[in-house]
């Protein structure tokens, strides 16, 4: 399988009063890069700089072309913004056909392209009407129609779900897949939520304290977290610790040496991660098959989804998933003392 | 749910209550604006108003009223609004000073105002004496001038207003076009204009009231010819001297148009919002 | 009172244009009363230096003075302006203050005025005559006719069959005068008086049609003055022989 050809080739560095934004990516056509990230870590930073409305150095190439030097309203870039940001005083389909009459394509045909793409979102029925007067996932389909009047190679989403409610999300979020699937161009989305990342994009790139943290597909990144961040918004236990064939030496909290084991074997620095659902616990101390299993302390227990996430500490900290029928067979409460048990094959270790 | 519960349902009693400490001092304050306008519908000559309306004189006096103030807001519009654009959309070393010197003429005497006119556009002015010789034409003493003073009064009003509706914009909006393909000029006719035309339109309207009401620096600029260079203001003010009762008509005319006209532009356009 | 009084003085400063009032008290203590004097715009400089020699001959007192149009002035004593003394620019004037606000004793006239045609040093338009004034692109301006000195232009151009088109008709004299200043027009009709007050910037050339118009410069102690003995006091200083020399070096002519 021979690599796609790459659309977009960026390294981007845009200096900020007493903070620089860093990244390096590649998108390749039809692909989509999803900017995950907590908030002030960049990633809008990184979006406006693609799109021109912010200086950066470096390299910006799209279909070979450096647009560096190139200002917005030539770039063959198309903006999705947070709250859409329609022209609240044009209609619906003036909206859409303001590109490609910028472009200096004649007013009538203009519109028809409007008003084919709009049919193609499903919201022709609106073309007349104001912006305003439409739903969020209205639009959030209006803006895209908008953004792709242009006919750009690279497609920009900054927080495409920030603005709608959680009904809308679902399908909007389905709608979004269908027309980034058929978009030939690069997208490039920005999200501090996981799940769009996961549903919306072909590679993640993790984006803290303006420089990028980790880059992969959805699933490697999902299984093999490499910062605190990346793990708690995966919900995964993550260590770091030194291998030596199965057996990892973490760290601990207090300086105590844990040790960990695992099915592959490793040498040197490795994380270490498993899964909240892939702790077992016991009262009593565990027999049986080789398992990892520590003596913890109840720190809390709350409700997460169906199940039931306790929060345990001691030589090592390990959040852990349980049902609500385990939970009351056991008669956990925070201050409990209880055993803590994980199979080897469950704990993923990859190099550091 | 506590907010079912609440025995009186929320909002309305607060609407009914009115603290006295604002509302005595409100009633003053509305009389004392108001007041002065019933003491000139008192004086008001009904039985000989009807002839004093159509006479020539007020009518001509109205006509150039309504037409400098027309042309000073039109001035203002073309001139001003690039400026505003400027202060607000631009860094540029000394903007602070250059706003500062935009709103001089708001805290000037209008006075003042038509002399410094002349020292620039008069006979004698600073440029007034370059188009005096290459034209054979010069501001003072002509319609022409009346709109200059009219327009060095009034702009600064249109300028503050649209500056401040420039900045109150939502700049995200230009940048949204400027990632459509929009070019700067483009970006501002089709999407920073029509997003502050409500700003713009205030703006004219003060700026235009403020024309129309220019007594000052038009005696002092453009002088007083009736038919010519006297409007309303002047003809009250002339008027006043000789016959008390013909400047009180024509108060009242200058009143009456003033309202007339605020009133439609408010229903038709500041009222749609 | 004070304040009211001081309220219209600055109201007639506003109103007007060209004039100030002066404060001339005594150098020496408190004033303890106060003349207010309202006087035609062109007694101007006449009456700060009576003024200050008044307040001279009378310790505490203050004269404070409104200077306008004398049209003007009598709308703001028929609309109860606290004043006086009124002195006028003409006698139609004082009629209508005679009739209107009332006057302690019959007016007295202490002054005569006759207008000049007034041009900017250099004479741009060569104006020599009346007749030159009607000349086409000449730009002359006059006072409105309603005030004393239009009233005397239109007399002076009538007894001279000489029809002049101004471009502007100005609410008072002084404001005519400063277009001359100001080399706006070309030449105006004006008082000697003012001629004599703008000093080198105007040229003031005679005309012998003049005759035809002098004005009458009559003064009147109010009926509701609040000060009536220091009124009488003003009067009788302002007509006294002995002080007859300010008004001529001021151009104007005696009765």
């Amino acid at each position: 399988m021979t690599a796609p050809v790459p659309v977009v080739d960026a390294h981007l560095v845009v200096h900020h009063p007493g903070f620089t934004v860093e990244t390096r990516f590649q998108v390749a056509s039809g692909h989509v890069l999803a900017l995950l990230g907590p908030n002030g870590a960049g990633k809008s930073t990184v979006l406006r700089a693609l799109a021109g409305l912010l200086p950066a150095q470096g390299h910006l190439r799209v279909d070979g072309v450096d647009l560096l030097s190139v200002p917005a309203e030539r770039r063959p870039v198309g903006f999705v913004f947070q709250d859409f940001l329609l022209f609240p005083h044009l209609t619906v389909v003036e909206n859409v056909a303001f590109g490609p009459r910028c472009q200096g394509m004649p007013a009538r045909q203009a519109r028809r392209l409007a008003l084919d793409l709009l049919t193609d979102m499903g919201v022709a029925e609106y073309a007349r009407a104001r912006p305003r007067t439409l739903s969020g996932g209205q639009q959030q389909r209006v803006a895209l129609a908008r953004a792709l009047a242009t006919r750009p190679r690279l497609l920009l989403l900054d927080e495409p779900m920030a603005a709608l409610d959680a009904d809308t999300r679902m399908s909007v979020r389905a709608m979004l897949r269908c027309r980034l699937t058929a978009f030939s161009g690069a997208t490039v989305l920005v999200t501090h939520d996981p799940l769009d990342a996961m549903v919306l994009a072909d590679r993640v790139l993790v984006l803290e304290d303006g420089v990028s943290v980790q880059e992969g597909t959805p699933g490697d990144v999902a299984r093999r977290p490499r910062t605190d961040y990346v793990a708690r918004l995966v919900g995964v236990n993550l260590y770091r610790g030194r291998a030596a064939g199965t057996r990892v030496q973490l760290a601990g909290p207090h300086g105590s040496a844990v040790a960990l084991t695992v099915a592959s074997p490793h040498d040197g620095e490795v994380f270490a991660a498993f899964p909240p659902h892939a702790v077992a616990l016991y009262r009593e101390r565990p027999h049986g098959s080789p398992r990892n299993t520590w003596l913890l302390t109840v720190d809390g227990v709350e409700r997460f989804g169906p199940h039931v996430r306790v929060r345990l500490s001691g030589a090592v900290e390990v959040n852990a998933d349980i049902t609500a029928a385990a939970l009351a067979d056991l008669s956990l409460r925070p201050g409990d003392r209880v055993w803590a048990a994980v199979k080897a094959t469950e704990v993923e270790c990859y190099p550091v | 749910m506590p907010a079912s519960s609440s025995p009186k349902p929320a909002g309305a009693p607060l609407t009914g209550r009115v603290p006295r400490l604002l509302l005595v001092p409100a009633l003053l304050g509305f009389g004392f604006l108001v007041l002065p306008l019933f003491g000139l519908l008192a004086r008001t000559p009904w039985s000989t108003l009807g002839a004093q309306l159509f006479s020539t004189g007020v009518r001509d006096a109205l006509l150039l009223s309504l037409a400098t103030a027309s042309a000073a807001t039109v001035v203002s519009l073309v001139l001003g609004v690039p400026l505003a654009w400027l202060l607000a959309r631009t860094e540029f070393p000394g903007r602070s000073l250059v706003r500062a010197l935009v709103t001089v003429p708001l805290v000037l005497p209008p006075v003042v105002g038509g002399v410094a006119l002349l020292m620039v556009w008069g006979r004698n002015g600073l440029l007034g004496r370059y188009a005096a010789e290459w034209t054979g034409y010069g501001l003072p003493f002509t319609p022409a001038g009346v709109v200059a003073a009219q327009v060095f009064v009034a702009m600064p009003f249109l300028v503050m207003s649209v500056e401040g509706a420039l900045r109150g914009m939502d700049r995200r909006y230009e940048e949204a076009a400027a990632t459509l393909g929009a070019n700067r000029w483009t970006v501002f006719r089709r999407v920073t204009l029509p997003m502050v035309a409500p700003g713009i339109l205030a703006g004219a309207v003060l700026c235009w009231s403020r024309a129309l009401g220019e007594f000052g620096a038009t005696i002092m600029f453009a002088g007083n010819y009736p038919g010519r260079t006297q409007t309303m203001p002047l003809a009250v003010y002339l008027e006043m001297q000789r016959s008390p009762e013909a400047a009180v008509v024509l108060s009242l005319v200058l009143l009456a148009v003033s309202v007339l006209i605020l009133v439609v532009l408010r229903d038709h356009w500041l009222g749609a919002r | 009172m004070r304040f009211a009084r001081c309220v219209v003085a600055v109201c007639a400063v506003l109103v007007g244009s060209a004039c100030t009032p002066v404060a001339d008290g005594s150098a020496s203590g408190p004033p303890e009363r106060t003349l207010t004097v309202f006087a035609a715009a062109s007694l101007t400089d006449v009456f700060r230096t009576w003024g200050a020699q008044f307040a001279e001959q009378h310790p505490g007192t203050t004269v404070e003075f409104a200077f306008a149009g004398s049209s003007a002035l009598a709308e703001q004593l028929a609309q109860g302006a606290p004043a006086d003394v009124f002195a006028s620019a003409d006698q139609a004037t004082m009629d209508r203050v005679v009739a209107d606000v009332g006057v302690a004793d019959e007016p007295v006239v202490f002054a005569r005025n006759t207008l000049q045609i007034a041009v900017p040093p250099e004479n741009p338009a060569g104006i020599g005559s009346l007749d030159d004034l009607a000349a086409d692109g000449t730009t002359v301006a006059l006072c409105a006719e309603h005030v004393p000195c239009g009233a005397a232009s239109r007399a002076v151009l009538d007894a001279a069959g000489v029809a002049v088109d101004p471009v502007t008709w100005e609410e008072d004299v002084r404001a005519a005068l400063t277009r001359v200043r100001l080399g706006e027009v070309d030449a105006a009709l004006v008082y000697r008086s003012d001629v004599v007050a703008a000093g080198g910037d105007v040229h003031g050339i005679d005309i012998p049609e003049a005759a035809a118009a002098v004005n009458d410069y009559p003064i009147a102690v109010l009926a509701d003055a609040a000060e009536p003995e220091l009124a009488q006091a003003w009067t009788a200083f302002v007509t006294s022989p002995d002080n007859a020399k300010v008004l001529d070096d001021a151009g104007f002519l005696l009765p």
